[in-house]
């Protein structure tokens, strides 16, 4: 760390004890809990258990609707993930272009940071509402037989919909960032190269924000992944019949509304290891440097 | 000339289209928290002012059994204001001081302590939902300010953030400190603090936004209508307005929205530029 | 290969700021210009208009006769060198220099020879496959110039572009830049505010003040002839001495002193005296006395700086005076000076009109 230090044997363990008991006590210890659990089977009224090894993963995995939520997992955060950056770059690489009220529109594209997923689960819910909603009057009066109750895809829709709107401007904000970190001397020495905007977008200014883009795809997977709980748990509930179910509900709706210890902890250690996998491809990467 | 009009033009649609995408879901909700029941159940959203602005939000605020059973929207923003600054002190004091330990002791735990709380980034609370709440029933602190807010305080973002912000401060400040003769609670408190305040005020900023729109932890460990905070008191009035009966008081969770939205949204745009560093910085 | 013609030019910035005013500028094929003055005065301005980077509010540009003023960068055929460099930091050596190229539609294998050629030519050629950041300072510019080289441009533009070299690398790149210029005969412009630079490259110099040109000429033309007070005091290493006068009674006063020599002066005027340092000699009958205070030894000559006389002390005239060999003065000393009045210039404060 520091080349010069403090030499003490206690001190620094009182600065640091708040926090390593919390987390022994919040983090490590339910944790723990999590994975003992996932190897244990309940009876029927939770009264004993019986170590079973794998079977609660296997029951798991071979889950019918357990396969339909991690599928709907991937394409949920694939999507999701995709257009909150798309609609981000777009936006503030002409953000970054204006030269009169540029600092309006960031203010007007970058305060919904502040707006908790729920809290936008709600609103979408009540745009979408049937009775008053009026996208949802929208949607079929173009002709779409639009119904997120009933209807899977629409659910999806719906789903995707506000958990897109929910990140644009965390993702707009980086973005935003990124593009002022360009020296602006390469940008004009590309004017002098390049005749085509667009051709120029992709072959410098994108390259260059590299960097923050692979960085921010981190970010909205696990966006996507797990702070999206609290638009789905206002939203659709994981229905129609599971559809719109992603893994991190149902560890929620099969742990703590089911009571299905074991199943729900073995679920909760699967996705410790996706946890796993995302932060060590992370830091794999940043070592490698995306960078240039 | 006249193909660079066309491209500013397009330039500012996008931007306005982007603004309105952004800012519309918001208007409406207020526009509509102003209209009474049936003007809203006849007609459906409203997209400018309407007469009901203070008989909807002087029920919603401060009459009991109007809303929710026992609760007013008044009680319910003061628990999201306790949990707001409380995640964000408590998380600036915690992950302060351990960073400090980190970066400018020797002692022979510092790295396997650092792991344990590199660690909690591979633990979100959405992986341990169901012992977390065993820890903190077990401890009786369901229903609790402590219970609320401990538990979410102690997440490696923070220390990792102070880390590397200490690792830039100039290593002469310490060296000039220790011959002034100052140990290392002087160092912290006359150098260090005073030093990071602007930084302190930026994270301070973004984990009150952070903490107000907490949802899933509340969420399971607030059981009494009294410990509720506003973000989950809107999932409950959802609850109410899909249970039917009655004329849908569609209003009213319209209005409780709009107060759940406005304090974090307030804190971001009087802040702006402190909330953009400290969220730029924090993510290096 | 290229002329540029410059007429009526002037830059208003959206702030206001009135940062070119009128320029007119002829500049005929494979010249080298360089535009010089102090900082802010709009040389960068004025090369950034050139290149396509700023608008031109009013006025017009032509390259071989043809306007260009609503032309695109990238269609203008011009180069520029930039202070930073501005290379693409994502690219090798190879891709910076074969982009703009690629752009322009050229053939892959034509590509390759003319980098490969120009690389050698800068002796860059070890270092095609690395990135900028894996280069010394001294080879990011030569790959900043291979870029521009590269390209066989109308215009080489150049905005300060040695700023950011060690002294030593500084010189040495100068001469290069003046070396390869020749051998392309590319039409060029040269910013800088380092005089020294502006005085070994140019073939003609621009000096630019507060937006406008105050002259244009080649180097020793502005040196020994220049049309304003601004443009005499810019030019030229140490500066020219310059001591407030006023001509009364066909004589030029001198603080105390009168000096013969001079006529047909405006009276009541308050005016400038120039004298180049060499013009200045010891002169047992002198009509300037100083009293000396530093001597600078530089070896094949020698600087003395002293307060004139005749001046009130709490507002002393320091004047400097090139001597050819070493003299052993004690500060302190009063010496007394004569100048060659042919050579002598005098301004007016006002407007900076030269008179003589
Ligand atoms: N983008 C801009 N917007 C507004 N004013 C500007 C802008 N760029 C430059 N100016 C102003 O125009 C004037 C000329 O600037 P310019 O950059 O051309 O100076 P310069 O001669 O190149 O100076 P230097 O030697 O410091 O580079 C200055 O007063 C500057 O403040
Ligand atoms: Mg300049």
């Amino acid at each position: 760390m520091k080349r010069v230090q403090f030499e003490r044997s206690t001190v620094p363990y009182f600065f640091v004890a708040p926090q390593i008991a919390i987390i022994a006590v919040f983090f490590l210890w339910p944790a723990g809990q999590a994975i003992y659990q996932s190897f244990l089977l309940e009876d029927a009224f939770g009264i004993s258990s019986q170590f079973v090894w794998f079977r609660n993963y296997e029951d798991t995995i071979l889950n019918y609707a357990w396969l339909q939520s991690a599928g709907f997992t991937v394409v949920f955060s694939s999507l999701v993930t995709f257009f909150s950056l798309a609609i981000a770059l777009l936006l503030a690489v002409k953000a970054n272009e204006v030269l009169h009220g540029s600092s309006s529109y960031k203010t007007m594209l970058m305060w919904a940071y502040a707006v908790a997923p729920p809290v936008a689960g709600l609103m979408g819910n009540l745009m979408f509402n049937p009775f008053i909603g009026d996208l949802y009057a929208a949607m079929n009066a173009m002709g779409w037989d639009f119904n997120q109750k009933l209807d899977a895809f629409d659910a999806g829709f719906v789903v995707i919909l506000i958990s897109v709107w929910k990140q644009v401007s965390v993702n707009f904000i980086f973005f935003l960032s990124g593009l002022q970190g360009i020296p602006k001397g390469v940008m004009e020495a590309a004017t002098l190269d390049c005749r085509s905007p667009t051709k120029r977008f992709w072959t410098i200014t994108f390259p260059l924000l590299a960097p923050t883009t692979f960085f921010l795809m981190v970010i909205n997977i696990t966006y996507a992944f797990f702070e999206t709980f609290g638009i789905i748990d206002t939203t659709t509930r994981g229905a129609p019949g599971g559809a719109t179910n992603t893994l991190v509900y149902k560890v929620y709706t099969d742990g703590f509304l089911g009571a299905d210890l074991g199943g729900s902890s073995a679920q909760s250690v699967i996705l410790m290891l996706m946890v796993l996998a995302l932060t060590v491809f992370q830091f794999r990467f940043i070592e490698r440097k995306v960078h240039y | 000339m006249n193909n660079s009009f066309w491209r500013k033009l397009s330039t500012h649609g996008i931007l306005i289209l982007g603004t309105i995408f952004m800012s519309a879901p918001v208007w409406v909700a207020f526009m509509s928290s102003t209209h009474a029941a049936d003007t809203l159940f006849r007609e459906g959203l409203q997209y400018w002012f309407g007469g009901h602005f203070f008989e909807t939000y002087n029920e919603v605020l401060f009459v009991e059994g109007g809303v929710m059973k026992k609760v007013t929207a008044l009680e319910m923003l003061g628990n999201s204001m306790i949990l707001g600054l409380g995640f964000a002190i408590g998380k600036v004091v915690i992950s302060m001081s351990a960073a400090y330990a980190i970066v400018y002791f020797r002692f022979r735990l510092a790295t396997p302590l650092f792991w344990v709380i590199f660690l909690t980034l591979l633990l979100p609370l959405e992986v341990r939902i169901v012992p977390s709440y065993e820890v903190v029933a077990g401890l009786g602190l369901l229903n609790t300010h402590t219970g609320l807010i401990v538990p979410l305080i102690a997440s490696a973002t923070g220390t990792f953030f102070f880390r590397q912000y200490f690792k830039s401060v100039p290593e002469e400040l310490l060296e000039a400190a220790r011959l002034d003769n100052a140990g290392p609670m002087r160092f912290l408190i006359d150098v260090l603090v005073p030093l990071s305040k602007t930084m302190i005020a930026a994270i301070m900023i973004i984990m009150f936004v952070v903490g107000w729109n907490q949802y899933l932890w509340p969420l399971i460990m607030t059981t009494e209508e009294n410990s509720y905070t506003i973000v989950i008191g809107i999932k409950q009035i959802y609850q109410v307005l899909s249970e039917g009966g009655e004329l849908p008081q569609f209003q009213k969770a319209f209005a409780l929205t709009i107060l759940a939205v406005l304090p974090p949204v307030l804190v971001v745009l009087v802040f702006q530029s402190w909330f953009v560093k400290g969220l730029v910085e924090s993510e290096k | 290969m290229s002329t540029l013609t410059l007429s009526g030019i002037n830059k208003r910035y959206d702030n206001g700021a009135h940062a070119v005013r009128g320029v007119d500028m002829e500049i005929s094929d494979g010249e080298l210009i360089v535009f010089v003055g102090p900082s802010g005065c709009g040389k960068s301005t004025l090369l950034r208009m050139v290149a396509g980077l700023e608008n031109i509010t009013e006025g017009e540009m032509k390259i071989d006769g043809v306007r260009i003023n609503e032309t695109s960068p990238a269609d203008r055929d011009v180069a520029m060198v930039f202070q930073n460099y501005a290379l693409y930091p994502h690219m090798t050596v190879f891709r910076n220099m074969a982009y703009g190229l690629s752009n322009r539609g050229m053939a892959a294998s034509e590509i390759e020879a003319k980098v490969r050629e120009t690389a050698a030519m800068l002796r860059i050629g070890d270092y095609l496959e690395r990135k900028p950041a894996q280069l010394s300072g001294g080879q990011r510019q030569r790959v900043a110039m291979g870029r521009a080289i590269v390209r066989s441009p109308k215009l080489f533009l150049f905005d300060e572009p040695l700023s950011n070299l060690d002294a030593k690398l500084r010189v040495q790149m100068r001469i290069e830049i003046k070396r390869l210029q020749r051998e392309l005969g590319v039409t060029s412009i040269y910013v800088t505010h380092d005089q020294t630079e502006a005085m070994t490259l140019a073939d003609r110099l621009a000096v630019i003040n507060e937006g406008k040109v105050e002259q244009m000429g080649s180097p020793m033309d502005l040196y020994s002839d220049p049309k304003t007070l601004f443009v005499a005091s810019f030019i030229g290493s140490p500066h020219i001495n310059l001591l407030p006068a006023s001509f009364e009674a066909g004589q030029l006063q001198v603080g105390a002193t009168a000096l013969p020599g001079f006529e047909g002066l405006p009276e009541a005027v308050p005016l400038m005296l120039g004298i180049r340092p060499e013009h200045i000699a010891q002169h047992p009958e002198g009509g300037i006395e100083i009293s000396v205070d530093l001597v600078e030894q530089l070896g094949a000559d020698s600087l003395i700086y002293g307060a004139v006389s005749g001046f009130d002390s709490a507002e002393p005239e320091e004047l400097c005076v090139r001597a050819g060999e070493a003299l052993q003065l004690a500060p302190g000393e009063r010496i007394k000076l004569n100048f060659e009045v042919d050579r002598a210039m005098v301004f007016r404060t006002d407007n900076g009109e030269r008179l003589v």
